[in-house]
């Protein structure tokens, strides 16, 4: 490796971690992403022409060519078109793919052992490391396919029974399998197969449990496995710029992946290990929280909302999911010209990801400062005189205070239940997204305003603009 | 055993900074503002696109028509991820702009 690629390589190590620190500051973010970005094709590119090996034939390097080729235009139109409510299974996605393309070099380099004489066979450290790729590339590749399909809908939340037993059994005979073919110093392309097959199913296991409440924190988690991946591949090239590039991204996976955990009161095992959104029984259970229910038409929140000092709006993913932060952004403008204080309370994890609401409300031109996060604004909703709760639920749910039996306990929520009136718009009656009841819709302060949130809300606006 | 003792011995460095970059990565992280939780996670996820430099080692060094037919997925699926994740925290971040 000449030593100007060396300095190459150093340069994008150093565009990697400022590009981190700045993507953590609202005002330097994009500049972030494109330093990093800069980085990464200096890198590229600096790979192609100065790697320095030699006889190169010139079919690898047309392959090469039409390899980045048609995956730059396939990444590029996917970025450009996926709508902004889709982005957590677009993460999830590219990810996967990250993964798969660590798990084929894991692969290729065992490959490259297999019929060669004993006296020149790779060091035990070395198959270690390549087998390590290919497990972690496998599972973060069929995990985060399985993510995909989750969040998007195309797949539901599937339970063996004693799944837990299940996988952890798989993954501790992964890990004894694995350290077998270490041993033996085998180059089995068979054991090998066995591997990788089992490593794929071991992702699918290991994602299909859980929770669409905790899907994020899987993702989170996904993320940080695939840099450990692609650390994993550094070491076996003794490449620094993957080494260190990858457990940047590995252990701020892992952090942000606590923070996530944090936000929503659950442990990492809890999440891993534990059933959570999808147990029927528990709906049963909890289900039972009685009492009537108030509707309410666009007239009378119109009313409602037109003389308030102060309204505190409370989007959730059922927003985004009925397209609706233009028309929410149109209401709030109204108000504040009619002289209503409006700002917007944002819980942690509203939307699907943490501050994937904040993204939405972005697009649609909503000001950054009236974004509230949720312990500055908690203290508030005394003072509120209307709380509008726009498509979400579990966020707002009291039974995280008051009902230990409930799945959601202990997560710190929105308390808008201390404001004087809250207008709940919601299409049905259904549960939210963890499958459980909200005693806040049965409170004696609710009125529920059923409909598609875009709907309504074009609704309310037009009532307002009448008054 | 011994060979894990060798094995340390001749990567010193490689631990050293592989300790390193963990709490780098630790401490870039800790103290960002939940709103940027969705573009972090995917900028970071754009980053670890960076195994599209081994899978450009392995088709460099391919001689295989095999080792080139998978080396050639494991590029596609790379830049994927670098391209699409580097394009999509862009335009999220787009949105962030502030406005007066």
């Amino acid at each position: 490796m000449s030593i100007t690629l060396s300095i190459i390589y150093l340069i994008a190590t150093v565009t990697f971690v400022i590009g981190l620190k700045f993507l953590g500051h609202p005002e330097t973010a994009k500049k972030g992403n494109f330093i990093s970005a800069t980085g990464m094709i200096l890198a590229i590119i600096g790979t192609l022409f100065l790697h320095g090996f030699e006889n190169v034939p010139l079919i690898n390097y047309i392959l090469i060519g039409a390899a980045l080729l048609v995956g730059t235009i396939i990444g590029w139109l996917i970025a450009m078109k996926v709508e902004m409510t889709k982005m957590p299974e677009l993460v999830s996605l590219f990810n996967g793919f990250g993964g798969g393309s660590a798990l084929l070099i894991g692969l290729i380099e065992f490959n490259k052992n297999v019929g060669v004489e004993d006296s020149m066979k790779a060091s035990a450290s070395i198959i270690t490391t390549i087998l390590a790729a290919i497990i972690i590339g496998s599972i973060t590749f069929t995990g985060s396919l399985i993510a995909w399909a989750k969040l998007n809908g195309s797949m539901k939340d599937i339970r063996l029974p004693k799944y837990n037993l299940i996988n952890n059994v798989m993954f501790l005979a992964l890990a004894a399998f694995a350290t077998y073919i270490v041993l033996m110093n085998t180059d089995s392309f068979l054991l090998i197969t066995i591997l990788l097959v089992a490593s794929l199913i071991y992702g699918i296991l290991f994602v299909i449990p859980i929770g669409g409440a905790d899907m994020p924190v899987v993702i989170s988690l996904l993320n940080s496995l695939t840099g450990i991946a692609a650390a994993i591949t550094g070491v076996l090239y003794g490449n620094m710029v993957m080494l260190v590039g990858g457990i940047l991204v590995g252990s701020a996976g892992l952090i942000l992946t606590f923070v996530m955990c944090k936000a929503m009161n659950r442990s990492l095992s809890g999440v891993i290990f534990g059933a959570f959104g999808g147990d029927s029984d528990t709906v049963a259970a909890t289900g039972k929280s009685g009492g009537s229910i108030k509707k309410t038409t666009a007239s009378d929140s119109a009313i409602l909302l037109n003389y308030a000092n102060k309204v505190v709006i409370v989007p959730g993913y059922g927003l985004a999911v009925a397209q609706a932060q233009h028309v929410i952004h149109e209401l709030e403008t109204l108000l504040t010209k009619k002289g209503v204080d409006v700002s917007y309370a944002i819980h942690p994890v509203a939307g699907r990801m943490p501050g994937h609401m904040n993204v939405l409300l972005a697009e649609s031109n909503v000001d950054y400062d009236k974004l509230i996060e949720m312990d500055d604004i908690n203290p508030q909703f005394p003072n509120t005189d209307v709380v509008l709760v726009v498509g979400a639920n579990d966020v707002v749910n009291p039974a995280a205070h008051n009902d230990p039996a409930s799945p959601i306990y202990g997560m710190p929520i929105l308390d808008v239940e201390n404001a004087k009136h809250i207008i709940v718009n919601k299409r049905t009656m259904n549960a939210g997204y963890a499958g459980i009841e909200n005693e806040l819709f049965f409170n004696t302060k609710t009125s529920m305003l059923f409909g598609d949130a875009k709907s309504a809300l074009t609704e309310l606006v037009s009532e307002l603009k009448n008054m | 055993m011994n060979e894990l003792l060798k094995f340390i011995s001749n990567n010193l460095e490689l631990i050293y900074i592989l300790i390193l970059a963990i709490f780098i990565g630790v401490e870039l992280i800790k103290n960002v503002p939940s709103v940027l939780h969705t573009p972090l996670m995917s900028g970071a996820n754009a980053l670890s696109g960076v195994v599209i430099i081994g899978a450009l080692l392995v088709m460099l060094k391919a001689d295989t028509p095999l080792a080139l037919g998978m080396g050639f997925v494991a590029v596609v699926l790379g830049i994927i991820n670098v391209v699409g994740g580097f394009a999509v925290t862009d335009r999220m971040l787009q949105m962030f702009k502030k406005k007066k």
